[in-house]
């Protein structure tokens, strides 16, 4: 077969079926995958709030309740057991990071005790920051058990209880920030619930 | 050309990153382990190995004045669909690899084959030649990525050996150049002695 010469009919019909064969596949894909990623993005999601409030018979996905602050939005997931209330994992934020936004998710039982936290996103140095990761130190169980009511949310060289991750200080900063926002709001908004 | 030959020169001989330098990005950005390595490896390969295949096939079709757009598009649709496959099916590699998946398409060495080897080749080279390149990228992703993490973690696929923290700064991009920089020494030396 001899290849097409580069006259304007020919380019243009080579990029439209090309285009049309690339967009339709796409869409096709697109379709295909829709509900696997819905379910992936979930299964995340519950996994962390699994991790951060007692055992829960409900689905916390599906009661959870907004309130937008400082530009992003926090996420509180009511975890119930029969129509008791276990504990609420909330998903909170820090712009402090060293390199960029944190998103943590906190669970604090009724009288506002945290219960535990766990990591979502970060882009913290590995090995300095990426510590607060459960996986990588145990630097964050110190959080288990504290109501920030009695517990200082700051790390020590600012006045307050928490010990710092060793030359991370920065990042230590910022969970507290993300852990004490998550904190305030929640205090703030589950009397009015 | 002999198929053998054209299988494995992706290896050494023509590796897209020791010898011929090319999506250096992606391969200094994601190889801090070696999983998040051999996961790029594959990823890339696939998208090679598909946009080679297509390309060859339509290469008749295409005039010579819109191949590279032409090129482009057939790339980002199998870097898309390899995206959205990953993020439904291993979200957890999809997350340690994140910006870099989309990037596939402005990897020089997908665009590199599709142009210098598909569009003048027939379907089965450039079959084994899209595999065998992805092979090669694969191999030395991974390998990078292993004496990163054997160095910075002390840990290999994951598995840690060493207790506490090893080397940082090769987790960090400084360690990525150094690595590389020694393995192409290596390599250069290996193909010298080959030749």
């Amino acid at each position: 077969m001899v290849k097409k010469e580069s006259s304007l009919k020919n380019m243009l019909i080579a990029l439209f079926v090309i285009t049309l064969f690339a967009s339709a596949s796409l869409g096709g894909i697109y379709e295909l995958t829709k509900e696997p990623i819905a379910a992936a993005k979930l299964e995340k999601k519950n996994n962390a709030i699994r991790q951060v409030i007692p055992e829960f018979d409900n689905s916390p996905t599906s009661g959870v309740y907004k309130k937008a602050i400082d530009g992003d939005t926090l996420y509180f997931y009511p975890g119930m057991q029969g129509d008791k209330l276990v504990g609420t994992a909330v998903e909170t934020f820090t712009n402090l990071g060293f390199a960029g936004e944190i998103k943590i998710m906190v669970g604090f039982l009724p009288d506002g005790t945290i219960n535990d936290v766990a990591v979502l996103e970060h882009g913290e140095t590995p090995g300095l920051g990426d510590k607060m990761e459960k996986k990588k130190s145990d630097w964050s169980i110190q959080f288990q058990g504290q109501n920030p009511a009695s517990f200082r949310l700051l790390v020590k060289k600012d006045g307050g209880d928490v010990d710092a991750i060793t030359a991370s200080t920065i990042s230590s900063r910022a969970f507290c920030d993300a852990v004490s926002r998550a904190y305030k709001n929640y205090m703030s908004i589950k009397d009015n619930k | 050309m002999n198929q053998l030959k054209n299988f494995t020169k992706g290896f050494i001989k023509e590796n897209p990153v020791f010898a011929l330098f090319l999506g250096l990005c992606p391969t200094l950005g994601v190889t801090t382990s070696a999983i998040n390595g051999m996961g790029m490896g594959l990823a890339t390969t696939f998208v090679l190995f598909m946009s080679n295949v297509v390309v060859s096939l339509i290469k008749n079709f295409i005039p010579d004045k819109v191949r590279i757009p032409s090129f482009i598009v057939i790339i980002a649709s199998f870097v898309t669909i390899v995206e959205l496959t990953m993020q439904a099916y291993v979200p957890s590699l999809f997350e340690a690899l994140g910006l870099f998946i989309p990037l596939i398409v402005v990897n020089c060495v997908v665009l590199g084959r599709a142009e210098a080897f598909a569009s003048k080749n027939n379907l089965l080279s450039s079959a084994i030649d899209g595999l065998g390149m992805g092979l090669g990228f694969t191999f030395a992703l991974t390998t990078l990525g292993a004496i990163r993490e054997i160095l910075g973690s002390g840990s290999i696929f994951g598995v840690k050996f060493i207790a506490g923290d090893g080397m940082l700064i090769f987790v960090l991009s400084p360690g990525a150049f150094i690595a590389l920089g020694y393995l192409i020494v290596i390599v250069n030396k290996l193909r010298k002695k080959g030749a």
